[in-house]
C-alpha cells in the first residue's frame, strides 16, 4: 500500500486524468426569480404615474423650479449652508477629540467635565439649543472680567453671539461635538491595550501615548463614521433657522417662497442643491472608507504613501500630515 | 539590581503574588517558570510598574519601584516620576505589542526622541545600529504587519534596547511564535545575555532556561515554590510541585 502511494505520487498513473485536463464545464439552468420581476414591474409603473402625475400638477410649479435653481440668492445660500457645514464640522472635529481624550483621562474632574458636556449637549435637541444660543445675547449683554458681584474690570460687548452667523456655527459645532466625542471615544478604545502598555514600558507620558500612539492608530475607526456625520450635518444646518438666521439655503428658498407664494418649487429646489451635496459627499466617503478598509492588508512596501495607506491603523487621516503624528517635530 | 522582599499583590479579593522574596544581580539572568496563572507575568509587569504592588518592597537599583520613602513614609510618584524610573527598564511582551502605523526603524526611534530628546537623525542611527545587531538591518523600512512573528518580536527587543536600559524584562517572549521561528528569538536574547545584560524572564522554554539563566525560580498559586541553579531545579527538582509541572512540560 505505502509502496504504490508513494509511486503513485512520483510517477503519476499514466490512466489517471493529468491536472491540467479539467472536469466537463457544468452548463445548468440558472434559478429564475418571477418575483422580483414583476415586483420590479409594479413599482417602476407605480413611479411613472406618479411622475406623470407630478409633471401636470400646478403645485409643483416645475417652472419656477427651472428658473430658481440657479438663482444668484439660491447658489448664495448654498455656499452659506457649506460654510457652516465645514466650520461647525470643523470646530467639532476639535472638541470632540478634545472631549473624548478627557473622558479616557485618569484625571477624574477632567473625565467628570466631559461626561456633564456629554450629558447636556447630547441630551437636549440640537434645535432648542440653537434657540438657545440665539437669545445668549439677551441673556449675557456684555461679558466682563473682574471679581463676581464687585465692579468688573474689563467688560467687552458679547460680539459674538449677536453675529448670527457665528451663532450658528458655534450652536451647531457644539451640538455635534458631542457625537464626535463618542466616535472618537469608540476609536481610542478600539486601539488594542498593549500598545499603551507598550508606550508606557517605553517611559513615554500619557499625552505622548496618546499623540504619538493611540489617536494615529485610531483614525482608521474615526473617519468613516466622521464621514456620515458630514452629511449629517449639511442636513441640519437647515435648523439654523431657530438662532434665527435665514441666509443658508432652506433660509432663503423659504425667503423667497414667502414672496412669491410658491413654496413647493422652492422646497424642490433646495431639496436638489442638498441632494447635490450630499451626493458628492456620499462618493468621497465611499473611497474614504474603500481606503481605511484595506486595515491588515498584506501589500508589500513600495512607495511611501501606499504603505502607509495599507496599514492597519494608518495615520494618514484626513487633516494630518504626512508621517506619523499631527505636525509634530521630527 | 532587582530586590523583592514579601511582595504581594491582589486584584480584587484574587491574591496572585504572596509574600514573593527575590534578588537578582547586575548582569544576572533570571528564568521565572511555571503554570499559568502562576503570577510569573504579574510579577514583571510589578517591576516596571505597570501593576502597583500592594504590600512588601520592591526595588531596582536600591530605588523602590513606584514610591518615595521619606522618614518612614511612602510617597506614590508622580506619573512623570513612574515613567523616568521605566527609563532604565526595558520589556518584551508576548504579543510583541510592536505600533502597527510605524515602521520598524520608526517603532525602535520613536521612544528615544519622545523621551530622550534625541534627533531624529542620532535616534534613527541608533536604530538601524539595533536592527543590524537583532539581525534585520535590512527591514528598517518594513511596517510589523510586513515581518514575521520572529522578526517582529526581534524588532521589540531592538525598541527596548533603544532606551539604553540596565534591566531587560522578558514577558513569555516566544509564547505567540510559530515553533520554526523560537530559535532566532532565543539567539537574539542569548547574544543579550553574553553582552552582560541583566535580565529576568518569563519563560517555557527550558532549554533556553537551561542554557543562558543563571538562576531560576519556579513559581506556582503566586508563590515561589522553588529557586536555585537551573541546571540543578530542572535536572533534580526537590519540590513535588516542581516535579509534576516540569514532568509535563520537559
Amino acid at each position: 500500500m505505502t509502496s504504490r502511494a508513494q509511486r503513485g505520487a512520483a510517477k503519476p498513473d499514466p490512466d489517471s486524468p493529468s491536472p491540467d485536463q479539467e472536469g466537463e464545464a457544468i452548463e445548468a439552468i440558472p434559478l429564475r426569480h418571477p418575483w422580483r420581476f414583476l415586483i420590479a414591474v409594479v413599482l417602476i409603473i407605480l413611479v411613472a404615474v406618479f411622475l406623470l402625475d407630478a409633471a401636470q400638477r400646478e403645485d409643483y410649479g416645475w417652472s419656477d423650479v427651472g428658473k430658481y435653481i440657479f438663482d444668484k440668492r439660491i447658489s448664495q445660500a448654498a455656499l452659506v449652508t457649506l460654510q457652516l457645514t465645514v466650520y461647525s464640522m470643523v470646530l467639532a472635529i476639535v472638541l470632540g477629540l478634545l472631549l473624548a481624550i478627557m473622558r479616557l483621562s485618569p484625571n477624574p474632574v477632567v473625565k467628570s467635565v466631559a461626561w456633564l458636556y456629554l450629558w447636556i449637549f447630547r441630551g437636549t435637541p440640537v434645535y432648542v439649543q440653537l434657540v438657545f444660543w440665539g437669545i445668549v445675547s439677551l441673556i449675557y449683554p456684555v461679558f466682563t472680567i473682574g471679581i463676581p458681584f464687585m465692579a468688573p474690570w474689563i467688560s467687552v460687548p458679547n460680539g459674538i453671539f449677536t453675529n448670527l452667523f457665528l451663532t450658528a456655527v458655534i450652536g451647531l459645532a457644539l451640538n455635534e461635538a458631542a457625537y464626535m466625542s463618542e466616535i472618537v471615544r469608540a476609536g481610542l478604545l478600539s486601539v488594542d491595550d498593549g500598545q499603551e502598555e507598550a508606550s508606557r514600558a517605553l517611559a513615554m507620558s500619557w499625552g505622548q501615548t496618546m499623540r504619538y500612539i493611540v489617536v494615529p492608530q485610531s483614525m482608521r475607526i474615526i473617519i468613516p463614521p466622521t464621514g456620515n456625520e458630514v452629511i449629517s450635518m449639511l442636513k441640519t444646518t437647515s435648523l439654523v433657522a431657530a438662532i434665527p438666521l435665514s441666509i443658508d439655503l432652506y433660509g432663503v428658498s423659504r425667503g423667497i417662497s414667502a414672496v412669491t407664494f410658491t413654496p413647493v418649487p422652492l422646497l424642490i429646489v433646495a431639496s436638489i442643491w442638498y441632494l447635490l451635496f450630499t451626493s458628492i459627499l456620499m462618493v468621497g466617503q465611499h473611497f474614504i472608507e474603500k481606503r481605511f478598509a484595506r486595515g491588515t492588508g498584506q501589500h508589500k512596501p513600495g512607495r511611501r504613501r501606499s504603505r502607509m495607506i495599507a496599514m492597519p491603523g494608518a495615520g494618514t487621516g484626513i487633516g494630518e500630515p504626512p508621517g506619523n503624528d499631527f505636525g509634530g517635530k521630527h | 539590581m532587582v530586590s523583592a522582599d514579601r511582595v504581594s499583590k491582589s486584584f480584587g479579593s484574587n491574591q496572585v503574588l504572596k509574600s514573593i522574596t527575590l534578588t537578582v544581580k547586575a548582569g544576572e539572568v533570571l528564568c521565572i517558570v511555571g503554570p499559568s496563572g502562576s503570577g510569573k507575568s504579574t510579577f514583571l509587569r510589578c517591576i516596571n510598574h505597570l501593576e502597583r504592588v500592594d504590600a512588601g518592597r520592591l526595588s531596582v537599583e536600591g530605588q523602590l519601584v513606584g514610591y518615595r520613602e521619606k522618614a518612614g513614609k511612602l510617597y506614590e510618584l508622580k506619573p512623570k516620576e513612574a515613567a523616568f524610573q521605566r527609563r532604565d527598564i526595558g520589556m518584551v511582551f508576548q504579543r510583541f505589542n510592536l505600533f502597527p502605523h510605524l515602521t520598524a526603524l520608526e517603532n525602535i526611534s520613536q521612544a528615544p526622541m519622545r523621551v530622550k530628546g534625541l534627533s531624529k537623525a542620532r535616534a534613527t542611527a541608533r536604530a538601524n545600529e539595533l536592527l543590524e545587531r537583532v539581525g534585520l538591518g535590512d527591514k528598517g523600512d518594513h511596517y510589523p504587519a510586513h515581518l514575521s512573528g520572529g522578526q517582529q518580536q526581534r524588532v521589540a527587543i531592538a525598541r527596548a534596547l533603544a532606551m539604553d536600559p540596565k534591566l531587560m524584562l522578558f514577558d513569555e517572549p516566544t509564547s505567540a511564535l510559530d515553533p520554526e521561528l523560537v530559535g532566532e528569538v532565543l539567539d537574539v536574547m542569548q547574544e543579550l545575555a553574553k553582552s552582560g545584560m541583566t535580565m529576568i524572564v518569563v519563560t517555557h522554554e527550558m532549554g533556553f532556561a537551561r542554557e543562558v539563566a543563571d538562576a531560576l525560580v519556579f513559581m506556582d498559586g503566586g508563590v515561589v515554590v522553588e529557586s536555585g541553579n537551573p541546571r540543578e531545579v530542572l535536572a533534580n527538582p526537590q519540590h513535588a510541585r516542581t516535579q509534576a509541572f516540569l514532568a509535563k512540560v520537559l
